[in-house]
């Protein structure tokens, strides 16, 4: 039993740095933002796996959720300026 | 014990994982979403290395760190969105240049 | 910066950033790496001096008696951050009904109820179980975010003084308590022993609106829609 929860640590591990990595590296941002969220969600069952209850519940709430909401927000409105503008050059999907 | 080093090298590689994306966009976004994984890398190396305190509860001293820090990291990041949208008012697109591309 | 120059150097700089980092990485991993096994010091304080601070949940007495003063700069750096986000932009409350979606509609008349309930209670059980008042507070503003997204207008009517009234609420009751102590006790921040939960958790519940109403007003800030001409 005690091998197959470190097993589950490494492979949380290993996946926060993959989602973190493909969140960074990704060439949608909607995509970018969106896996940044379920980075978020991971980072709580880290937490809880750590023992720390409380910092998990202010996480899933103020770091996936609100900050997941405010990136989307801030999204929109890029597209939609960039849409609208037509005097300078514009790139939507921006690298 | 070997659990929380592995976590705390998670947020070891989190924060440079963070940084190396945050010196090679000059999307505003993209810099902006590589602060909060830099953040929660460093978060991450805080709180396992809290669970040091034998097998009794965790150490709370750094988990009221982290909650304040997660608090002070969104507002940071909504103050730096609303810059981003006003750089994006002024100039038209959210980059920043080097100074010979002007 | 790394953007668009000639691919060779740009591969040649990355290339030399990522050796350059690596290397910076694996000295941190060495110190992080290097700590000693166990650190009780600070957790046998907390354990030692829990009985006298007026909750039993050990986070929560750090956050608001032990360590109080840093959630009263974290309550001023939630103002200042509002009042960046409200200089830099002028937010127009103004109608919003373009989003017609019946699912949202549904669900906003079950969910915001069900939060506000979800609120108080994560405020009341973080006296002895993992909850309190930043919790509390981010599900609060998560519900007016909600609130918000829908169509319905929570800050048509609740603006100018009332509602900068709510905002700096837990700002000055920190303030007060603070002056209180010190007349009280004697020294900054230092609860007399048989009021402490009382206290305490009259700074929760102010910290909780207040929480609550600058995250909304943040997010507000970002996703409000002017007109175009």
């Amino acid at each position: 039993m005690e091998i197959i929860i470190q097993i589950f640590d490494v492979l949380l591990c290993i996946v926060l740095l993959w989602v973190g990595w493909q969140s960074l590296s990704s060439t949608n941002l909607f995509k970018a933002i969106v896996l940044f969220i379920t980075f978020g969600l991971l980072m709580a069952i880290s937490w809880v796996r750590l023992n720390a209850i409380d910092v998990a519940i202010a996480e899933v709430a103020i770091g996936a959720g609100l900050t997941g909401a405010l990136l989307l927000a801030a999204l929109s409105k890029l597209q939609k300026t960039t849409h609208i503008d037509k005097t300078s050059h514009i790139s939507v999907n921006s690298k | 014990m070997n659990m929380l080093f592995i976590y705390a090298l998670t947020g070891t590689g989190l924060f440079f994982i963070g940084f190396y994306a945050l010196i090679i966009h000059t999307n505003l976004l993209r810099k902006i979403l590589a602060l909060n994984i830099m953040g929660s890398g460093v978060f991450l190396v805080l709180i396992s290395l809290a669970m040091r305190s034998g097998h009794s509860s965790p150490d709370p001293v750094s988990h009221a760190m982290v909650i304040t820090g997660i608090v002070v990291a969104v507002s940071a990041t909504a103050l730096a969105l609303v810059l981003m949208l006003k750089v994006v008012d002024i100039t038209g697109k959210p980059d920043l240049h080097d100074q010979e591309d002007e | 910066m790394i953007a668009n120059k000639n691919k060779s150097e740009d591969k040649i700089i990355r290339l030399l950033l990522i050796m350059l980092l690596t290397l910076i990485a694996s000295m941190v991993a060495y110190a992080v790496l290097s700590l000693p096994e166990s650190a009780t010091n600070l957790q046998r304080l907390v354990d030692n001096n829990i009985d006298i601070s007026g909750v039993s949940n050990p986070v929560t007495a750090v956050l608001l008696n032990f360590r109080v003063y840093d959630t009263f700069l974290e309550m001023v750096v939630l103002l200042v951050a509002l009042l960046g986000v409200w200089s830099i932009k002028e937010v127009p409350i103004e109608s919003m009904n373009d989003l017609k979606n019946p699912v949202l509609d549904t669900l906003v008349d079950l969910l915001v109820p069900f939060s506000l309930l979800v609120s108080i209670y994560l405020l009341w059980v973080g006296a002895h179980a993992p909850g309190g008042a930043f919790q509390a507070g981010s599900v609060f503003g998560a519900g007016l975010v909600l609130l918000m997204l829908s169509g319905r207008q929570p800050f048509l009517n609740f603006k100018g003084l009332p509602l900068h009234f709510a905002l700096i609420i837990s700002v000055t009751l920190f303030i007060s308590i603070s002056i209180y102590s010190m007349f009280a006790t004697g020294e900054l921040l230092k609860y007399p022993l048989s009021q402490a939960s009382s206290i305490i958790f009259i700074l929760e519940g102010m910290a909780t609106v207040s929480i609550g109403l600058t995250l909304s007003l943040l997010f507000y800030g970002i996703y409000t829609k002017k007109k175009y001409k």
